[in-house]
């Protein structure tokens, strides 16, 4: 059936991005190269996405008292600021472009991860 | 760390996160352990600080049109399944060998979107 793809990469998605890693990206990365969507899609999907995985994770992390709500409320004021601040400056990119900038954010992304694992493990 | 410089952070945090539709996550974790978390507790807190961001990108998206919800319909539970479970084995599976295999992915995945 034509649907357990998306539904595996949903589940795949979700798993890795609760354990930390990759900043979400994995579904886009699927959505992208191997379902074809715009690129402009596969990020709005990729939020709308994050929302119900991430309250619940929040809802978790809450009952079990790991968040440290007053560190993270000024990053919060300062991430919805600059969403809002953003949108208006770079609304003007295109989706070509866009997947230009996503593409380098991945590499430099990942090369610097790498970079960070060898150097703490040759300490 | 001041409040001012966490506000300018998370401003940096916001940009890309409308920009981009992800990444959060990779830059507020390193931003979390610089404020002296560990790091399970930087992840835990990036989600919780990235959520009510992402919300507010989601509503940007989706009003300018550039999105429809139901675009999304067909990944979000198994996406909530897959996330729960991650929540309860970000303790076990939280290492090294898996971070460096998901960066090697993610160089890859850049060189493949750059080439397509």
């Amino acid at each position: 059936m034509n649907s357990i793809i998306p539904i595996i990469a949903g589940f795949l998605s979700g798993l890795i991005g609760a354990m930390g890693f990759g900043g979400g990206g994995v579904l886009i990365i699927y959505l992208v190269i191997f379902a074809g969507t715009p690129q402009i899609v596969a990020q709005g999907i990729n939020l709308i996405f994050f929302i119900p995985c991430a309250i619940t994770a929040t809802i978790i992390y809450l009952i079990k008292r790991q968040i440290k709500i007053k560190i993270i409320l000024p990053v919060i004021a300062g991430g919805i600021t600059g969403v809002i601040s953003a949108s208006y400056f770079f609304g003007f990119i295109k989706s070509e472009w866009l997947s230009t900038i996503f593409a380098i954010f991945l590499i430099v992304m990942g090369l610097s991860s790498i970079v960070k694992i060898i150097k703490v493990k040759s300490m | 760390m001041t409040t001012v410089k966490k506000f300018i952070s998370g401003f940096v945090i916001g940009a890309i996160n409308i920009l981009l539709g992800a990444g959060g996550g990779m830059l507020t974790v390193p931003l979390y352990k610089k404020m002296n978390m560990s790091q399970k507790e930087a992840q835990i807190n990036a989600v919780a600080t990235i959520l009510p961001i992402t919300i507010v990108s989601a509503f940007i998206y989706v009003k300018n049109g550039d999105v429809k919800i139901s675009d999304s319909y067909i990944y979000l539970i198994p996406g909530l399944i897959g996330s729960i479970i991650g929540t309860f084995a970000i303790k076990k599976f939280s290492n090294n060998i898996l971070s460096i295999i998901f960066s090697i992915f993610m160089v890859w995945a850049g060189l493949r979107l750059l080439f397509k």
